[in-house]
């Protein structure tokens, strides 16, 4: 009669697993060895990959996959730049499926052009700045600069979540405009508890009084979490021959905008350089400043995979190889009455049971290739839950590469016994 | 006997095919990630200058003031030279030949019909540049030092320019409009660029900027021409950003030094001139900050290998590892599986060595095809790399020592991974297994 399943049932069945492991004792040691290592390795490289993934995954605070962007050089010598950026803004916005359009000098979130400068929340500020000879610690902070033409909020698709856009006399060509506008993480690290609209802040030169605060803008380079959306909008004109048109569309339209703009351009003045490659609609300018990673994260997964699948043919291989040597025991077995879930049931748990001796040191593995990574490679901390999903994860595999063997073995017949090998 | 191991052991491959195959594939996957990716860091570690570099070192001083405190994320100020102390240099000639230089990068009209304006990337460069870094001239010639004296204006093209800008006819003594300035073409040169690209600036790209114009310095500055690169000042107000000026390193310099014993005295020459600026009160910090790189020691001290490159070395090398450990287990279940066969041979004579050579040799039969295997997984991920827009991607590719490296390091490790299972295996005591047969 069948034994039904039961705890006791289980119990008895580890003795001769154990017996078994021990006539095998090198083998079974080298795949658990490469079980640890599996872990270990496959932890770490998860977590670095779930860190890269939340990087790229970034926010900018801008209408991304409505954006697109085209640079235009002009090569003429004393040409008059405003007229000749308000010309081209007036063409560019005559253009179907452009809802708006502004000029930058070059910054754009994630766009990698940047200009950044000290500025601190009062003058006393900027003393203890100067006493210190550094920014840190002094209630100063180094914020990205953004600039352009009228309309900028809009045409980003910003939220003014405080105050107001500027006034169309705020905006200046030369010199530095007196107003900003900041976002509310720069307006925290300045006026930490306070309110920061209309305050004046200080850039050792002269007062920039915060007209509006908006929700989130990114820096166009990554710095640390910490400072990251440290941005500031003033209302500067461009006034270089080198400038970056920003167009807004419907997402399908970008391409057809950006190479009706293209033509437009030169249609108004061909006296210009317009290099294709800074043609390039927001999401190409994205993937461009996250390339590495992505690259990362592809040859992460391939590895992580490729280790996986070698650790699962190693424990299906090495169970085939196991069962075939003990066909003869395994009809002797089903002779005397062990049904095929018996079997079965061996195989299984004589897998869970090496996998298991190799997740236990494989964790403390893993923990430790973590602080090796930290210290070379500033990689945070690898947080405790990924250990126990780790492990699960191989238990899993085990189980699954065991399958196939496991069953063929639960096929022998009991007549096998009868019969000398 | 070397040719009976063989085939004994094709014969045992293939009475496990299953097995076999699950050995080679696993250790062709190893193998093909490692290779990869030690191929992208060879080509980015080579050495760009191949017979002249162990002669070429760039000096640096420390200008700095006492004071200066260094932000975590800019450029080094002192990786560049101050433009007194290049001309400094220069004119004290303590190497066989000296160069400063620093890039541009030029808006180029052509004269030719049909040609739009375009940008293209130089270098502005005092006269040794040429001779020093061994490049060839198709046709004219590098400028001299009297021309940097008298601020010549003209320019060598390199042979992609020179067929760009005038086809088939000949370039030399023609007139190039490059900015707002005219420049009369001396030379061409064959197309040249070093890989990295050594001698430039912390801020280019160095597996894929390339040279195509050089013309002199002393032309640049006069004229304000536009520099690439980390430009590092210090001093107050617009003196602090002068070209010519004391308080802004923008300037590489390279010399030529045939010795080891001359390098020395270089070495010393820096150090006393940085004692000789100190005690004039130019510079602040101890004159022995002065330094003299070699060239594979600056690429060293420049770290141009990016940590991800790395990262993914030490991740397929863990892999290769864990591939190791899965063909030692499946080996040894193979070998101790066969122990009948093993004694047998044992009892007809066959000695531990006979057998554990014979064993060996089933392994490094593995690593063969393994490493096969592996070479196409390799050709394969380097490919990969090439379709991707990284800086370095176009430079993974394999050459011959890198495809024999291949081949050699699957056979030893396949008959590393051979070892522990066959001394095992020929541990058997012959008489107790035939016994139970």
């Amino acid at each position: 009669m069948p034994a039904p399943i039961t705890g006791e049932n289980t119990t008895m069945q580890i003795r001769p697993i154990l017996s078994t492991l021990r006539h095998h004792k090198l083998t079974a040691t080298l795949l658990t060895l490469q079980v640890a290592f599996t872990c270990a390795i496959v932890c770490n490289v998860a977590f670095m990959v779930a860190n890269r993934v939340h990087r790229i995954d970034v926010p900018t605070g801008i209408a991304e996959n409505e954006l697109s962007v085209i640079q235009s050089k002009g090569i003429e010598k004393n040409e008059n730049v405003q007229a000749r950026h308000a010309a081209d803004l007036a063409a560019l916005r005559a253009i179907p499926g452009v809802k708006s359009v502004v000029a930058v000098s070059y910054a754009l979130p994630l766009g990698q052009d940047e200009s950044s400068s000290g500025i601190c929340p009062s003058k006393q500020a900027l003393d203890r700045a100067m006493q210190l000879n550094s920014i840190e610690g002094s209630g100063c902070v180094e914020p990205s600069d953004y600039d352009g033409t009228p309309g900028l909020i809009d045409t980003l698709g910003l939220r003014l979540v405080e105050g107001r856009d500027f006034l169309p006399d705020e905006y200046v060509t030369q010199g530095k405009p007196s107003v900003a506008i900041i976002t509310r993480a720069l307006a925290q690290h300045l006026y930490p508890g306070q309110p920061a609209l209309g305050q004046s802040m200080y850039d050792g030169d002269k007062f920039i009084r915060v007209v509006g605060i908006v929700d989130t803008l990114l820096r166009p380079n990554l710095r640390r979490p910490g400072v990251d959306y440290d941005s500031m909008i003033m209302p500067q004109l461009p006034d270089d021959a080198s400038v970056a048109y920003v167009l807004r569309s419907a997402p399908q339209n970008r391409q057809r905008v950006l190479k009706a703009a293209a033509a437009t351009l030169v249609k108004v003045d061909p006296n210009r350089i317009i290099n294709p490659k800074r043609m390039q609609t927001y999401s190409q300018i994205r993937a461009a400043y996250f390339q590495r990673d992505t690259t990362m994260i592809g040859l992460l997964i391939a590895s992580a995979l490729g280790l996986l699948f070698v650790t699962a043919l190693g424990i299906a291989g090495l169970a085939n190889f196991w069962v075939q040597q003990r066909t003869r025991s395994i009809g002797i077995r089903r002779a005397i009455g062990a049904t095929r879930g018996d079997i079965l049931r061996y195989f299984q748990a004589e897998n869970f049971l090496i996998v298991g001796l190799g997740v236990l040191p494989g964790v403390l593995l893993a923990v430790g290739l973590n602080l090796l990574l930290m210290q070379h490679y500033e990689l945070p901390r690898l947080p405790f839950w990924y250990l126990p999903v780790g492990a699960a994860a191989l238990w899993l595999l085990g189980q699954l590469a065991v399958l196939n063997p496991a069953l063929r073995a639960a096929a022998v017949p009991p007549v096998v016994a009868t019969r000398s090998v | 006997m070397f040719r009976y191991y063989i085939d004994l052991a094709l014969r045992s491959l293939k009475r496990t095919p299953v097995l076999t195959a699950l050995m080679v594939m696993a250790i062709g996957i190893g193998i093909g990630a490692s290779m990869t990716m030690i191929t992208v860091l060879h080509v980015m570690t080579d050495d760009p200058m191949p017979g002249r570099s162990a002669q070429l070192y760039t000096p640096h001083l420390d200008p700095l003031p006492l004071d200066h405190k260094q932000g975590g994320d800019g450029p080094d100020p002192t990786d560049n030279l101050t433009w007194p102390d290049a001309m400094a240099l220069l004119k004290a000639h303590r190497a066989t030949r000296q160069a400063a230089m620093a890039g541009g990068s030029l808006l180029v009209r052509p004269g030719r019909t049909g040609l739009r304006p375009f940008y293209v990337d130089g270098r502005y460069a005092t006269a040794d540049f040429f001779a020093m870094f061994g490049m060839s001239f198709e046709r004219g010639q590098g400028w001299s030092g009297a021309d940097d004296e008298a601020r010549a204006r003209v320019v060598v093209l390199s042979d992609t320019l020179d067929r760009k800008l005038f086809g088939d006819a000949d370039g030399i003594g023609q007139m190039v409009r490059m900015g707002d300035n005219d420049f009369r073409v001396i030379g061409v040169t064959a197309d040249w660029s070093p890989k990295p690209m050594f001698y430039a600036d912390a801020s280019a790209q160095h597996y894929s900027d390339a040279d195509e114009f050089f013309l002199p310095l002393s032309v640049a500055v006069d004229l304000k021409l536009q520099t690439n690169g980390n430009q590092s000042g210090w001093g107050k107000g617009d003196a602090g950003m002068s070209l010519t000026g004391a308080e802004m390193t923008w300037l590489q310099f390279w010399v030529q030094l045939d010795s080891p014993a001359k390098a020395e005295a270089y070495r010393q020459y820096l150090i006393d001139y940085s004692a000789q600026q100190k005690s004039l009160g130019r510079f602040q910090r101890p004159p022995t900050n002065a330094k003299l790189y070699s060239l594979m020691g600056w690429l060293a001290h420049e770290n141009l290998v990016p940590n991800d490159v790395r990262l993914q070395l030490w991740l397929a090398l863990g892999f290769l590892f864990v591939c190791m450990i899965n063909i030692v287990a499946l080996l040894l279940a193979k070998f101790l599986r066969r122990s009948g066969e093993i004694s047998v041979r044992r009892a007809l004579g066959a000695g531990r060595r006979d057998i554990f050579v014979q064993l060996g040799i089933e392994s490094a039969l593995i690593g063969v095809a393994g490493g096969a295997l592996g070479l196409l997984v390799a050709q394969l991920g380097l490919w990969s790399i090439r379709q991707r827009p990284d800086d370095y991607a176009h430079l993974a590719q394999m050459d011959v020592p890198m495809l024999l490296g291949t081949l050699a390091l699957a056979v030893a490790a396949s008959v590393l991974a051979g070892l522990l299972p066959a001394w095992r295996a020929c541990r058997v005591a012959p008489a107790l297994q035939l016994k139970t047969m």
